[in-house]
């Protein structure tokens, strides 16, 4: 039992950051909270991405008024694939794919069938607040659904597979893919049984995957050796990543972007409180890189965002 | 870096001040660390007997105050349709029975109970009496002058005179012809009184009550007061010339005052009887700190019913350290913040197992319903209001059908909290629907595990205890809290996750 704890001075050693240390020391030193909603809720992110031009996925319509839900299947039957997600929804809760259409019915990527009601219950759900922080009231985003490049078939199960990038200061400092499975039911969300990948940020190649926290090498459903994973266009994903900073303002960021089969790399969202299991994708300690970086701004280097992805994939590169 | 020396400054004033307030409650208070210490109590009554003669009848007694090592606590008095006033001077606290026409055999009654309290002091300092000169006709003068030369001989200030006195004056081995003549025409107890005063050192008569269980009849016992100076003085035992305060011995007067006036009566006499009691040291200091004046700011002055609300209030804290605790340095996960917290008062009234019994009966059948709810397309609101209404009628046909069958424990589920519960059984089913009955499972488990916690620590006898007397803990523990509220080192359950990465490449 205990075999499976190991030593705090270890993890520290080892520059591993903990929940604590993350929240004082990272999101209330570098977040400023009243830039918080600008990445809560995913419409606004819409549009100070829009106003930065940085690409993200095309806004379908929204869903504000329980009036609304009544009219929402017509927009949708415009649409063959799409995602219901809500706008200040938490760790990927309340996000509905629909892959395609056939005779009034909707599918889900695996396949099963949601009705009309179905679709309209979902968005009442959000609009009630169900899936938002609190409880509070919220609104139903639509979105074009993501033709995610074919380079990553065979490394997810259903769903679109996303990089997450951490953004300390502007500096891309970590990344890694998260790749869904059968046991996260098609969901990106590593505490759910994603495979997380960690990707190295010189070159956008697959270093190490865990699932479930434990290092795994192949994909448990397609069976795709995962150190065969490599994210193309990784130079644009990099720097459309460090434009996050000055788009948000937020220190200490993680953004999750996707792969568009013909768009290239699309901020997907910003999270001000990303998680620390990319440290176990990864196999290292955060710590240093965000120290290096810290080091950088004591010393009063400013960086421009290309010159920052170039002292990034530098630095941080591990192949 | 400021803004952490005045988080540090904080941190420490709140500590130190709780400290303090809750060290000098047990000090000036010495109200105990620990429940359940006995104090003794010693219950003392005293009985004036006279005889009326048909007159106006006025009974005056000298009673007793705090003094060193007893703290007076409470007084009654008893007596057959007397006026009673008590005279409160300085120095001469007394009981005063009137009645317009008595006769025949009266009694009248006074009872006090002193605690044996080490820390207790004087509160009043006698004031020396003058030294009257006393002339004795011959031969005592001469042999009392004799025997006054003889001692201050052998002496050096007020208090070894004394000791030589006595000494010579108790002395039977050998035998003086002075004293024999001396004690021939005099009583002891008089005799050393006026042969200090001619020697010109301040003394008088007091009145002690020899304290010892279950004694009754007994009588006071004189013992002589000697003055060093204005505000220093010793007690010696006539009989034995021993210096300083006899042990077990409550000084009754103490002033030069008369221990027994009485008008308008014959044959009077006052006896004590007396009762060593144990008592819980907190019941014992009660009235103690309920005459404390409003600087001591506690419960206690508060009514009864307030105080048992405050019991249950005061023990909050301590449930939210142990969230705060779990949360921060094991890293638990639970359903809500502090709902376990509130589980855990509701568990104060339940008692754990019907507690738990409860709770899970109630949140299990919430559960089966919600699900039923959840595919009638409901609004947020209506949906939680519906589950509010639900948990309502489970708890009442649980509560009747658990009296039905003879089980009055189970009456006790009504003390949930219904709202939180109603909450509790909404975020279980979404989280049901999203993340599957695993995470129900270790979310559930996790609040019902923190909350059992905060219930054994809020149940303690020590913590309900220390809590409840000491308001300073509260000051501690929001210390303590704020200290973890900066504590930026791994949790206990971040050790086992991240262990593979700091066991690779090892």
């Amino acid at each position: 039992m205990f075999s499976s704890f190991s030593s705090p001075f270890k993890l520290a050693r080892k520059g591993i950051m903990g929940m604590n240390q993350r929240n004082i020391g990272y999101i209330a030193r570098y977040n400023p909270r009243k830039l918080f909603p600008l990445v809560d809720n995913k419409l606004k992110t819409k549009i100070i991405a829009e106003r930065d031009q940085v690409t993200v996925p095309q806004l379908i319509g929204t869903v504000r008024t329980q009036h609304d839900v009544n009219s929402v299947v017509d927009i949708l039957r415009e649409h063959p694939g799409f995602v219901i997600k809500p706008a200040k929804g938490s760790g990927g809760k309340g996000i509905l794919v629909i892959s395609k259409q056939e005779d009034g019915n909707f599918f889900k990527p695996s396949g099963s069938v949601a009705s009309e009601e179905d679709v309209k219950r979902h968005c009442s759900n959000i609009l009630a607040g169900l899936f938002s922080l609190g409880g509070s009231a919220d609104v139903a985003v639509i979105e074009a659904l993501i033709e995610f490049d074919p380079c990553f078939e065979g490394f997810s199960f259903e769903g679109v597979p996303d990089v997450r990038v951490i953004v300390f200061q502007g500096y891309p400092v970590m990344a890694m893919m998260r790749l869904s499975t059968a046991a996260s039911d098609g969901k990106a969300n590593l505490h759910q049984g994603a495979v997380g990948v960690g990707i190295d940020i010189g070159t956008g190649k697959a270093l190490h995957a865990v699932q479930f926290d434990r290092p795994v090498s192949e994909h448990p459903d397609t069976g795709r050796v995962l150190s065969e994973l490599a994210v193309p266009h990784w130079e644009r994903l990099l720097e459309l990543s460090a434009s996050c900073y000055e788009m948000s303002g937020l220190g200490y960021l993680g953004t999750d972007m996707v792969l568009d089969q013909s768009n290239g790399p699309m901020l997907l969202e910003l999270n001000a409180r990303p998680g620390l299991a990319i440290q176990i994708a990864n196999g290292e300690g955060i710590l240093p890189r965000l120290r290096m970086v810290e080091k950088l701004k004591r010393d009063g280097i400013e960086h421009s965002p290309q010159e920052r992805v170039e002292f990034s994939k530098q630095q941080f590169s591990r192949l | 870096m400021a803004s952490r020396k005045f988080f540090y400054l904080i941190v420490s004033l709140c500590m130190l001040i709780g400290g303090l307030m809750t060290y000098h409650r047990h000090i000036t208070f010495e109200v105990p660390w620990l429940p359940g210490e006995k104090r003794q109590i010693w219950s003392i009554e005293g009985k004036v007997e006279l005889d009326a003669v048909g007159e106006p009848v006025s009974v005056s007694l000298a009673l007793p105050s705090t003094q060193q090592g007893f703290t007076r606590l409470t007084e009654t008095t008893a007596s057959l349709a007397y006026g009673l006033s008590f005279v409160d001077e300085p120095g001469d606290y007394r009981a005063i029975w009137t009645k317009r026409e008595a006769s025949g055999h009266q009694e009248m009654y006074y009872k006090v109970d002193f605690l044996v309290d080490p820390k207790a002091v004087d509160i009043y300092q006698p004031e020396a009496p003058q030294t009257l000169y006393t002339e004795y006709p011959e031969p005592y003068q001469t042999a009392a002058k004799h025997l006054i030369e003889q001692t201050r001989q052998l002496s050096a200030d007020a208090y070894s005179f004394t000791r030589e006195l006595l000494k010579a004056l108790t002395d039977t081995s050998s035998s003086n012809q002075n004293i024999d003549l001396l004690l021939g025409y005099k009583p002891l107890n008089q005799l050393t009184v006026d042969l200090l005063n001619n020697a010109e050192v301040p003394a008088r008569i007091v009145r002690g009550l020899r304290l010892e269980d279950g004694r009754r009849r007994q009588t006071l016992t004189e013992y002589i007061q000697v003055f060093q100076d204005e505000y220093e003085w010793q007690i010696f035992n006539l009989a034995t010339g021993q210096q300083g305060r006899p042990a077990n011995t409550l000084l009754w007067e103490s002033n030069g005052n008369s221990l027994l006036e009485v008008q308008g009566g014959q044959h009077s006499r006052v006896s004590f009887s007396m009762l060593l009691q144990d008592r819980s040291a907190r019941s014992a200091v009660a009235p103690k700190i309920q005459s404390a004046d409003l600087l001591n700011f506690s419960i206690d002055s508060l009514p009864l019913e307030e105080q048992a609300l405050f019991k249950g209030i005061l023990l909050i804290p301590i449930g939210v350290l142990i969230v705060v605790l779990l949360r921060v340095l094991v890293g638990l996960k639970t359903s809500g913040t502090f709902m376990p917290v509130l589980i855990a008062v509701a568990f104060m009234q339940t008692s754990l197992v019907t507690g738990l019994v409860g709770f899970l009966l109630v949140v299990g059948t919430g559960l089966i319903i919600r699900g039923y709810l959840s595919h009638l397309n409901l609004l947020l609101v209506s949906r939680i209001s519906a589950v509010i209404i639900t948990v309502i009628g489970i708890i009442s046909i649980f509560s009747v059908l658990s009296f039905s069958i003879g089980l009055t424990e189970g009456l006790k589920i009504t003390f949930f909290p219904m709202i939180i519960l109603s909450w509790t059984i909404e975020r279980m089913s979404v989280l049901w629907e999203e993340e599957g009955p695993k995470e129900v499972l270790l979310q559930g488990g996790g609040s019902l595990a923190v909350a059992v916690l905060a219930y054994l620590a809020m149940n303690n006898e020590y913590v309900r205890h220390l809590t409840f007397n000491f308001l300073g803990i509260q000051l501690i523990i929001l210390g303590i809290i704020l200290l973890l509220g900066n504590y930026t080192g791994y949790r206990l359950l971040e050790l086992r996750r991240f262990s593979p990465l700091a066991n690779k490449d090892d």
